[in-house]
């Protein structure tokens, strides 16, 4: 651990009202370094993320983004979250843009490139998630999945030195959360640096570099994969994995 | 029926004159609702609160008050404060302003429709909030706000009838001369009956074709038209 973090999160709070959502949130993410945030629902995983693009701004604490303070007052955080690809549970694919259309405009309009050039590297991105042939299509007419990787190489456009995924195929049917899956795999391979919500135990313990396990709102947990689901250190982690395990037991057919 | 039409012939020309002022009127008015109205509805969902209570003041004003009102206070109240209009102009800015609240929630509900996911996602690439309404929510806003606007340019073009109450020579003070005229309210009635249903289906056809050119797969809301 000689590099210097690529993301470092302090005392981060989050208030909704009177609802406290997130409770002194502090950790560091080194330089293609992939975490993985489990935990049972409704313990803030979302909204972390949401905070860590300031899409929901900070209650209190400060985010460092390499050696830029993204809390601090009077940045232009249109700046910061270019540089922090985001990707949804929900795809919020623009509707009325093509699959190429999703990728470039970003790249046109907050980026700034020419159109050809813009062009080019959007159908790479399309290309990299295995949609080239798809380009032309409109969202309604991809698959869930496909919509999904499309919101992958939509955020991979913007050349994000951060990856945030937000349950990225909680709204996929099973047979279509594979092909999401494998590209985010293919990623974290590339070397991208990834903060991913996910309820995937699989894919959380083949390619996480940690688990950070949540509970009420706070970080309860940080390990390696193998320690985490081997061995938790915490009786709330060790109740979660049971309760996990018992329902893979129901849904697993006889 | 030969009668009709030979009174048809003689009065047509006159008639013509009225539509092309009737025309003229709807489309300025609706352009001016349009141009009143966008904006309305844009920072009646993104304004500060005060802002917000004043559009909501000023669309409760439009709509909550017959038009004819409207129009007579413009042209005979506003001149006892010192503002006078010509007829014309009075016709415009009355017709208009009661267009734009129209639209405006028209625009609003339409962006309502389009979604805070769009928002947020168009935010996360580092779009500030005008790039995304320019680029992302718009775009698919006025494209869903398209059968509602189709109903408002049907209603426009009748609404413009109450401006001969200000003596504008439109289709209906041509009418009106006509009626008086030749004692032939009947007929000439019927006659500017028939112009305005040609009128509003061209308009209606024109929008449907526009809104067929302009349809993306998967983004439409179905209203039936009125």
């Amino acid at each position: 651990m000689t590099l210097s973090p690529i993301l470092r999160i302090e005392k981060l709070h989050k208030q909704f009202g009177s609802l406290t959502v997130l409770k002194d949130i502090s950790f560091t993410v080194q330089p293609s370094e992939v975490l993985v945030f489990v935990g049972p629902s409704g313990t803030g995983k979302s909204t972390l993320m949401q905070c860590l693009n300031l899409l929901a701004p900070p209650t209190s604490g400060k985010i460092w983004l390499e050696d830029q303070e993204i809390t601090a007052s009077g940045l232009n955080r249109n700046q910061v979250r270019r540089r922090i690809g985001m990707v949804f549970q929900e795809f919020n694919l623009f509707n009325h843009l093509t699959a190429l259309g999703n990728v470039m405009v970003g790249m046109r309009h907050v980026r700034g490139m020419p159109k050809d050039q813009a062009k080019k590297q959007a159908v790479m991105e399309l290309e990299r998630v295995g949609l080239a042939a798809h380009a032309a299509k409109y969202p309604s007419q991809l698959s869930g999945g496909q919509k999904q990787r499309v919101g992958i190489a939509r955020a991979l456009g913007m050349n994000p030195h951060v990856m945030l995924f937000d349950e990225p195929t909680s709204a996929l049917d099973p047979e279509l959360t594979g092909e999401v899956l494998a590209v985010m795999k293919q990623l974290a391979d590339d070397g991208m640096t990834m903060l991913v919500v996910t309820h995937e135990m699989g894919f959380a313990g083949e390619v996480a570099d940690r688990i950070m396990f949540m509970d009420g709102g706070a970080i309860v947990e940080q390990a390696a994969p193998a320690d985490f689901f081997r061995c938790p250190q915490t009786e709330r982690a060790r109740k979660f994995l049971s309760m996990l395990n018992q329902t893979e037991l129901i849904d697993r057919p006889s | 029926m030969i009668e009709f039409f030979s009174f048809a012939r003689d009065v047509l020309p006159d008639l013509l004159a009225g539509v092309r002022l009737t025309i003229l009127i709807s489309i300025v008015a609706l352009v001016i609702g349009f141009v009143i109205g966008l904006p309305l509805a844009v920072l009646r969902i993104h304004g500060p609160v005060w802002v917000k209570r004043l559009i909501f003041a000023y669309l409760t004003l439009f709509r909550g008050t017959p038009l004819l009102v409207q129009l007579f206070v413009v042209y005979y109240g506003l001149p006892q404060l010192g503002i006078s209009f010509s007829r014309m102009t009075a016709a415009f800015i009355t017709l208009g302003m009661h267009s734009s609240a129209y639209q405006a929630e028209y625009f609003r509900g339409a962006i309502a429709a389009v979604g805070a996911g769009q928002m947020r996602a168009a935010r996360a690439i580092g779009m500030s909030r005008g790039r995304a309404l320019r680029h992302i929510i718009l775009p698919q806003a006025l494209r869903l706000a398209l059968p509602a606007w189709s109903n408002e340019m049907v209603s426009m073009i009748k609404y413009t009838a109450v401006i001969f109450l200000i003596a504008v020579p439109d289709l209906m003070g041509q009418a009106k001369m006509i009626s008086s005229r030749m004692f032939m309210p009947v007929q000439t009635y019927i006659l500017v009956a028939l112009i305005y249903l040609a009128l509003v289906g061209l308009a209606s056809l024109a929008l449907y074709v526009i809104d067929k050119k302009l349809s993306i797969p998967g983004l439409s809301i179905s209203v039936k038209t009125r």
